[in-house]
């Protein structure tokens, strides 16, 4: 199938996660390792960045956890170099870094290390003091995540480019900024990929799994090509599968069908 | 209180933009005072709008249309109070994103209520760095700094930022509070800030309470 998913609950942001994380409660992160891997995630993320100074220690032991039951390959979820770099010798898969902004620091910090381990990498659409707004904006900074990328050796179709969404609730224009942005990143930017979050567009409304179900699914439309969401969440798994099949990524619906008969889609 | 104190204050919280500047302008005409105008139709309404979203009654659309709708009022007040060289601010606050955290949608809320609660605020942006921060108190003076952070990663800058205030002999001289996700109350407390806001509307109340304790 032609989409990536990361599979995000795995998370320290989450308040159950971090204290399961604290605790070193294996059973507690290794049970959401094998639902979401059974779910259909083709990576778990892992984060452990709410531990200020212990990121590292506290991750390492995550990755172990997770390896000891599951194949499933990870996202490392890190913005610093120095918990990436500690984390990869023990990682079993070639992961995904999650993530790389034009920050000289992450780059040349990270980028190496992606080449060095056969990864792939998701860049933000973000340089050092800005994060992209316009679509200009997200194109031209996509533009040179990919050259800073090829120019560390590593192909362009091991870059996932995020070309980051606002709330709806404080930047009206903001999905269809991004929504434009994926349909010209990956048109212009051959050999790429566009990946995206879905919890930034619903901050501060109602319903806020209703408004990230529909962006997936208009995102899905215009192109892209890797998500990070969460694949036990049925409702939203559905609208991904159904989303596949109305862009004609799905041919004659078979995983739609497929999916159906597992009793996925609702 | 009169009927049209009370039209205008439902027009605020009702999110009528199309219709504040006309009540404003009826309620002039009338003769109404600028300053009541202020006090008991606009900001009183943008209190009652701070209290449903921390109640959890309205969303933050909401909530950020009503301070427009605000905006738009006290535009047609303002040129009165110039002409009186009245600025009528309750006071002067500096808003931030710290060093290293680029987030700024959160601290962008917590202006637009503090602007719709009467204070003046100058917003420096994100990624704000210490040594420009002391250069903007030291020029501006402000009664309150507000510091936003939305990353873990960049709290100790907090910490960092007030240490400094305190090595300068900043501190004394104006109120901080801080704000922003992974922020708490105990650790505004650990880290020496004088208060911490969990949403937009508590923000506007501490502010009140901080500038009303603040030296000058």
């Amino acid at each position: 199938m032609d989409m990536l998913i990361i599979a995000e609950r795995i998370n320290s942001s989450r308040k159950w996660m971090a204290r399961a994380m604290e605790a070193r409660d294996a059973a507690f992160v290794q049970h959401e390792a094998g639902k979401q891997a059974g779910a259909g995630a083709d990576y778990l993320d892992v984060n452990a960045g709410a531990f200020v100074g212990e990121e590292l220690d506290c991750l390492k032991w995550v990755v172990r956890a997770v390896q000891e039951v599951t194949d499933s390959p990870l996202c490392i979820d890190s913005p610093d170099p120095a918990v990436i770099k500690g984390v990869l010798p023990l990682v079993n898969k070639p992961p995904l870094i999650n993530s790389i902004t034009l920050d000289p620091a992450r780059l040349n910090g990270i980028l190496p290390l992606v080449a060095e381990h056969g990864a792939k990498v998701i860049g933000l659409c973000q340089s050092e003091d800005k994060m992209a707004e316009s679509i200009d904006d997200k194109l031209r900074l996509a533009g040179q995540l990919a050259e800073n990328v090829t120019k560390a050796g590593i192909p362009l179709s091991d870059l996932y480019i995020h070309p980051l969404v606002y709330p709806l609730a404080t930047h009206p224009p903001s999905a269809m900024v991004t929504l434009a942005a994926i349909d010209r990143i990956m048109h212009e930017l051959k050999g790429v990929h566009t990946i995206c979050g879905l919890t930034n567009v619903s901050y501060g409304l109602p319903e806020r799994k209703l408004i990230n179900r529909t962006f997936l699914v208009a995102a899905v439309a215009r192109g892209l090509d890797a998500v990070i969401l969460d694949p036990t969440d049925k409702a939203l798994f559905g609208a991904l599968k159904a989303g596949l099949a109305v862009a004609g990524k799905d041919e004659y619906c078979m995983d739609y069908i497929a999916a159906f008969r597992e009793g996925r889609l609702a | 209180m009169s009927e049209m104190l009370q039209q205008i204050k439902d027009a605020v919280i009702a999110r009528k933009r199309l219709e504040i500047q006309g009540l404003v302008q009826a309620a002039l005409d009338e003769g109404m005072d600028p300053d009541t105008i202020i006090d008991k139709g606009l900001i009183a309404a943008m209190d009652v709008v701070g209290k449903k979203f921390s109640d959890s009654e309205i969303f933050v659309p909401e909530m950020l249309v009503s301070a427009l709708t605000m905006k738009m009022g006290l535009d047609v007040v303002k040129p009165l109070l110039l002409k009186r060289g009245d600025s009528r601010s309750r006071g002067t606050i500096i808003m931030a994103t710290v060093k290293g955290d680029i987030h700024d949608i959160g601290k962008n809320i917590v202006i637009m209520m503090l602007e719709g609660a009467g204070f003046q605020v100058v917003d420096l942006g994100v990624d704000l760095t210490v040594e420009k921060l002391v250069e903007q108190i030291e020029t501006i003076g402000p009664h309150l700094l507000g510091l936003s952070a939305l990353l873990t990663t960049t709290m100790p800058e907090m910490r960092r930022t007030i240490d400094v205030l305190r090595e300068k002999g900043l501190k004394e001289k104006l109120k901080v509070m801080v704000g922003g996700a992974p922020v708490s109350a105990s650790f505004a407390e650990e880290i020496g800030a004088d208060g911490y806001g969990a949403d937009a509307a508590e923000a506007v109340e501490l502010a009140r309470r901080l500038i009303g304790q603040a030296p000058g």
